[in-house]
């Protein structure tokens, strides 16, 4: 597996000098209370935001510079973002739609990424017809259905319940192992970027930085079990702490 | 559909039919009672009377009426669509005009009605003319708040994919206006009666001499009460059916998605 680097520094009030580097294939969660500027450096890794100070780099297919092909990239929203007018077919083949491919080949990879979020057979469905988590379903389906290099996640599953949010996680896992994207995941749960991340980036807020970097080496593929092992609550434990720490003392968000 | 609502719709419709009914007795009896001369209050029965003598002439007026009521509206939906656009296109062209639409909107009609039918010399343009910039602006308005409101995460979307401007116009802005023009179109629908009937009026024997308001005037002058309470009741019911008609078409285009007509017992 080649090895690509991203990086980033930003200065003014959102961010302050923020580098991070990830490797292909990683699942890199960015960790911090609200309004630390997860979302903002999360903006700018996607291009829909320019950095002021500094520069973003992505190296995605042998791309390099700012410009990358549409479809390089998948982003999830906090809201699903659907376009309620569509069916779940209708908004997962959006990216291709823009894109201007609308054939066989395309339908079928539509199909494929509904099945393989869990919702075969709800393809005709229009997103009011869907629950919450169903809709989150079909919004990373959207995000998934390029196969993207690079997939950002923006505190998808902070607006679900606790039981759908389990479920989406481990699904999230799943997708993650059997399409690995190098996956940018901003949360604010510290079991949530445990549970799922081989790197936990801890952030503060005003200025925004990063403020420690931790590895996660818990066994690969994860399974709920984890979530009741040892080593998971130490983990846990271990980001609790930088996180209060980062913070002055006070207690994580 | 489950018991409570079905009673739900009986007490809709029943419920004001039955005060429709209680009012026309109470007219009725208040007109015997009270001796009220006819030229003065005509008791509804009169009125029917001269609705079924005087409908087959009433209803050619009505036709008139109506040509310059739908005509002025499809001219609002046409020219008051393409405004919405351009303005959301341009912002400069947004702020530079939309002024004058509103001064358009609030100037009253009937004052510069009179101009119009002396400067548009083909009666039935003029009218039109009136009824149109009666019927534009809610139009405009509405389409042009629609077309800005997509969301702003879709948006970015878009700019993520790389969509053209024309492809998040089709795929994004139109959509998302289409509830916000069919609300505009509803109310238009009435306003281009109005404007109608208003440009009728003011016309007087300089419009097209034919159409309901005209008859409403005359009946007016000629003191035939009855016929001129008809002509009331059949530009009522026109008013109500077009309403009806437009309510019928938004549902019809949104009943698959959108949240106002969306059935809740499909989930």
């Amino acid at each position: 597996m080649q090895s690509v680097g991203k990086r980033f520094a930003t200065g003014v009030e959102a961010l302050d000098r923020v580098d991070l580097a990830a490797r292909r294939g990683e699942f890199v969660s960015l960790l911090g209370p609200s309004g630390c500027g997860k979302s903002t450096l999360l903006r700018i890794v996607a291009g829909l935001a320019e950095p002021t100070a500094g520069h973003c780099r992505l190296a995605l297919d042998g791309g390099d510079g700012r410009k990358v092909a549409a479809g390089r990239i998948g982003f999830v929203f906090q809201d699903p973002t659907l376009m309620p007018w569509s069916t779940v077919t209708g908004n997962v083949l959006l990216p291709f739609r823009i894109a201007g491919r609308n054939g066989a080949a395309e339908r079928e990879r539509v199909a494929a990424a509904v099945a393989a979020v869990g919702l075969a057979g709800f393809e005709r469905a229009y997103p009011h017809q869907l629950s919450g988590g169903m809709r989150m379903r079909v919004s990373i389906a959207r995000a998934l259905v390029t196969e993207p290099d690079l997939l950002l996640l923006d505190e998808p599953f902070a607006a679900l319940d606790e039981i759908t949010r389990l479920d989406l996680n481990d699904d999230l896992l799943r997708l993650w192992e059997r399409y690995r994207p190098t996956i940018l995941f901003v949360t604010h749960s510290v079991f949530e970027s445990v549970y799922l991340s081989t790197r936990i980036a801890v952030m503060t807020p005003r200025p925004g930085r990063i403020v420690a970097e931790l590895p996660v080496d818990l066994p690969s593929p994860r399974r709920r079990a984890v979530r009741t092992a040892p080593e998971y609550a130490a983990m846990c434990e271990k980001v609790s702490a930088v996180l209060a720490a980062a913070m002055g003392g006070r207690a994580p968000a | 559909m489950n018991r409570p609502d079905v009673n739900q719709r009986v007490l809709r419709i029943l419920a004001p039919l039955l005060v429709g009914a209680a009012f026309l007795a109470l007219w009725e009896a208040a007109c015997a009672a009270l001796a009220i001369r006819p030229y003065i209050l005509p008791p509804p029965s009169a009125i029917a009377e001269s609705l079924w003598t005087d409908g087959p002439s009433l209803l050619w007026s009505l036709l008139v009426t109506l040509r310059v009521t739908l005509a002025a509206l499809a001219a609002a939906v046409v020219v008051g669509g393409a405004m919405a656009l351009l303005f959301s296109l341009s912002r400069i062209v947004e702020v530079s005009l939309f002024p004058y639409a509103v001064i358009l909107q609030v100037t009253p009609i009937v004052s510069i009605a009179p101009l119009i039918i002396i400067w548009v010399r083909n009666p039935f343009a003029a009218l039109l003319v009136c009824a149109w910039i009666v019927a534009f602006f809610p139009i405009v308005s509405n389409t042009t708040l629609g077309l800005n409101s997509a969301d702003r995460n879709l948006l970015a979307l878009f700019r993520l994919y790389g969509a053209s401007p024309g492809q998040t116009l089709w795929y994004l802005r139109l959509p998302t206006a289409l509830p916000y023009f069919l609300a505009g179109l509803r109310i238009s629908g009435g306003l281009a009666l109005v404007g109608a009937v208003v440009a009728e009026f003011v016309a007087g024997t300089g419009g097209t001499e034919s159409g309901l308001a005209f008859r409403i005037l005359e009946s007016g002058y000629l003191l035939m009460m009855p016929r001129l309470f008809a002509a009331l009741f059949l530009l009522s019911i026109t008013g109500i059916a077009i309403y009806l008609i437009l309510d019928g078409i938004s549902r019809l285009l949104l009943r698959r998605w959108h949240e106002s007509v969306a059935t809740a017992d499909d989930e």
